[in-house]
Order: structure tokens, then sequence, then C-alpha cells
């Protein structure tokens, strides 16, 4: 969706917020909105790209009001509505109606760890041959979905060359949507700063962005 | 500001949202808000407390850029270790233990004299968290995602690095689930070092690419 999280490129966000010696957390609530969103995660009823969706889905106004555990928290609220494990109004009361009903325990310390070590791939087995090879010049596709998508708008339309190739991935535009993983062909494609920019640019800096076969065509 | 005017007729998964359905529902202060839903899960049944202690703990004491120091200082001083991480940085980096969530799948990028690489996540904050722990404040802000991938070198500047007109400035848009880890140029005068002294010179910006290593004796 074209949303106010796909800035790469704007201007006007002022100079880097740069502080030396930064703690891991500032407020001990950005620890828990963390650790929260992500023991929250572990019950199966969103996967990672739908919770970067839910991010998404805030307003735009939401968005830049918000700071990025603030963002994490409230969509977690959204998730958790939506996934029916909380209901508006058990916010409203700020008690819950009875215990959970999914028949298991939730993530425990242990459970924790071992996700913190195992992680969640992303590789996926894919049947077909990959489309391009690495050297292969190529063009991004230039579209407009309502829904979730890792193609930026800055890369839509323009030119550029598959620099590597990382076997198949699961499809966030898909995946977020619980329409299925359907891995593709994942590949990272340099483009030069000046066709993306134009003149302005460092005639020899580039961008690389990691792009799904169905976002590219040959060029 | 109210985003709730759907709330009652829209909790599918579709686009047609204007905005959170329980923004309005929460306490508008973030520690109030957290604490809410903290309590609520809690009551509920739907989290233990003592995993939420455990993922803390473990990003505050021994999930962070100390990791990712060793990954750089093996590379500087091994020239097999180097191959293999440039080769398959996953299976190197796991290889140390270091492998993890929002580490899963890495590739290591080396500063060389002709280029110097940076990494983004312009769509959201994607991040190794693995071999550097929880991303920094500026790494997630709104100027760097906008800014870096349009002007690398101005941002740069501000974080003190000043990269030649002839050297190339290769920035890293993490769009997937790929982790890149910046492996910056070994300081001179850093000869004869032991790797555990390397890593001492192996800072967190360094590996994302807005900072240098630091000079032996700085």
């Amino acid at each position: 969706m074209n949303s106010i999280h796909d800035m790469g490129g704007m201007h006007g966000f002022g100079p880097i917020p740069i502080e030396e010696n930064e703690p891991v957390f500032h407020h001990d609530w950005e620890a828990q909105a963390m650790a929260l969103r992500m023991v929250m995660g572990a019950w199966g009823k969103w996967n990672l790209d739908a919770g970067r969706h839910a991010n998404e889905r805030l307003s735009p106004q939401q968005y830049l009001t918000l700071s990025y555990y603030e963002r994490w928290i409230t969509s977690l609220a959204d998730l958790t509505v939506e996934a029916g494990l909380l209901s508006v109004e058990e916010i409203d009361a700020g008690t819950p109606r009875g215990k959970h009903d999914l028949g298991r325990n939730p993530i425990n310390a242990e459970g924790v760890l071992n996700l913190l070590r195992k992680g969640r791939p992303a590789a996926r087995p894919v049947n077909e041959p990959p489309r391009f090879a690495i050297g292969d010049n190529v063009r991004a596709i230039n579209f407009n979905p309502e829904g979730h998508t890792r193609l930026p708008r800055y890369a839509r339309g323009h030119k550029g060359k598959i620099i590597l190739h990382h076997g198949g991935h699961l499809f966030p535009d898909t995946h977020a949507h619980f329409q299925g993983e359907c891995p593709q062909h994942l590949y990272t494609v340099e483009f030069a700063a000046r066709d993306l920019w134009g003149p302005q640019a460092n005639e020899r800096d580039v961008v690389t962005i990691d792009l799904w076969e169905s976002y590219l065509e040959p060029a | 500001m109210s985003g709730d005017h759907h709330h009652h007729d829209d909790h599918d998964h579709d686009h047609h949202h204007h905005g959170s359905v329980t923004h309005s529902h929460l306490p508008s202060d973030p520690a109030l808000r957290v604490k809410a839903m903290e309590t609520l899960l809690t009551q509920k049944g739907l989290v233990d407390p003592a995993a939420l202690d455990a993922l803390i703990d473990a990003y505050k004491n021994r999930i962070g850029p100390q990791n990712g120091a060793k990954v750089v200082a093996r590379a500087w001083s091994d020239p097999a270790f180097r191959t293999a991480l440039m080769a398959d940085a996953t299976k190197a980096i796991d290889a140390m233990g270091f492998t993890g969530l929002q580490g899963e799948h890495m590739v290591a990028v080396e500063n060389t004299d002709e280029t110097h690489n940076v990494v983004v996540c312009t769509l959201c904050s994607c991040y190794p968290w693995s071999v550097l722990g929880i991303p920094p404040v500026w790494y997630k802000s709104e100027a760097y995602r906008s800014r870096v991938v349009i002007d690398p070198r101005g941002v740069l500047r501000e974080f003190g690095v000043d990269i030649p007109e002839t050297k190339q400035v290769k920035v890293w848009d993490s769009t997937a689930e790929i982790r890149y880890l910046v492996i910056p140029q070994r300081p001179q005068g850093a000869e004869g070092f032991s790797e555990e002294q390397l890593a001492a010179l192996v800072t967190r910006d360094s590996m994302v690419g807005t900072g240098l290593a630091k000079q032996p004796g700085a």
C-alpha cells in the first residue's frame, strides 16, 4: 500500500537523531512493548508480514505521531482484536472476560530462548527454475497494490541489475494477507543512484533492493 | 485523533481500514498503553510474564553488537573464516553461535578502498538483531529511512563519515528477510592484535555502515 511507511527518498524529516551511548531501551515500557509483541506473535495467529502490515495500516497521521514502540503496541492491539484473542470491549473495560480458550499454554521462557536461537527462516523451496541470473538487466514493475508489498515506490519502473540470487523465499504480498506463502525466487537488484534520483546523485553510487521475481521483468 | 469509526464493521484483513481499530480505546500515555495491554493479555492467560523477562534479558545482556564485533574481528584475523563468511555468512555466523531471530539469512558486505556499504530498511526497520541486537533510535527514524537512499553522503557526514567523491557508496535497502552485516575496513596500526583486541575496535555503527572502525589507541 502507498502509505507513509514507504518513505525512501522523501524530504523534510530533518537531521538524523544520533545519540551517543544510547541505551538498549529508553523506558521500561519500550522493552515490555517489544516483548509483548514477540510473545503474542508466538501464538501463530499472525505472521511477521501480517505484523508489518498492521503497522502500515496505522493512518499516516498515527504512524508519524507514534514512536516506534508505540506503533508496536498499538498494532499489537489491532492484531489481537482481529485474531479474536481480545475484544474492543475488553480493551475498553481494562479486564478480560475470562481466560482464553486456545487449549494450550502461552510460550514460556524456554520457548522464547529457543525462538531466539532458531529464528523463523523465510527460505522455501521453489519448483520453477529462476527466471533471472546474476548480471541480468531487469526492470521493477510499476504497480500500486492496496495491500502489503515490499517493492518500494522509489524503485517502481526503474531499471536495475541482478547481483545476488537467494533462492526461494515466501512472498510477503500474499503471506501478510493469510493467502499462503507462495514462495518465489528472491534477488538483490542493484540500481544506479542516478537512475533512481537523477543527476544530483553521485555517478558511482548504487542502491540495492531485495526483490521477488514477480516484481521484476526483463529489461 | 480518532481512528475507531470502522471498528464495529471491519475486522477482516482487507484494505478498508483507515488507521488503527484500537488506537482510541487505549490510554494515550505510552507507558499506560503498554501496561493496559500487558495486564489484559496476562489476565487472559495469553502471556507468561517469565517469557517477557527472558526476552528482555536476552536483548539487554546477551544479544547485541558485541556479537557482530566478534564476527568482524575473526574475519579480519582469519583469512579462511573471511572467505567462508563472504561465501555464506549465515553458515559462518551460525558456526560462531550467533544465528537467530532476525538473522536467519545473513549476507556480509565488505568495505574496501573502492566501496563503502551502508544498510537501511526504508519500509520498516529490518536489522540484523542476532548479531547487532535491538536497532538504535536513529536507524528506526523517519529521517534515516527516508534520506539515506537519496542522500547517503549527506547522511554519512552527519555521522562524521566523509566519503570521497571518487569512492562508491552502496546502500542496501533490506526489503526481504536477508540481513546485511557490513564488514568495516581494518584500521591501520592494529597489527598483531588478538581477536578480542580487534573486536573492541568494531563499533555498532561501523557494522551498519554509518561509522568506521575505531583507530587503535583512539
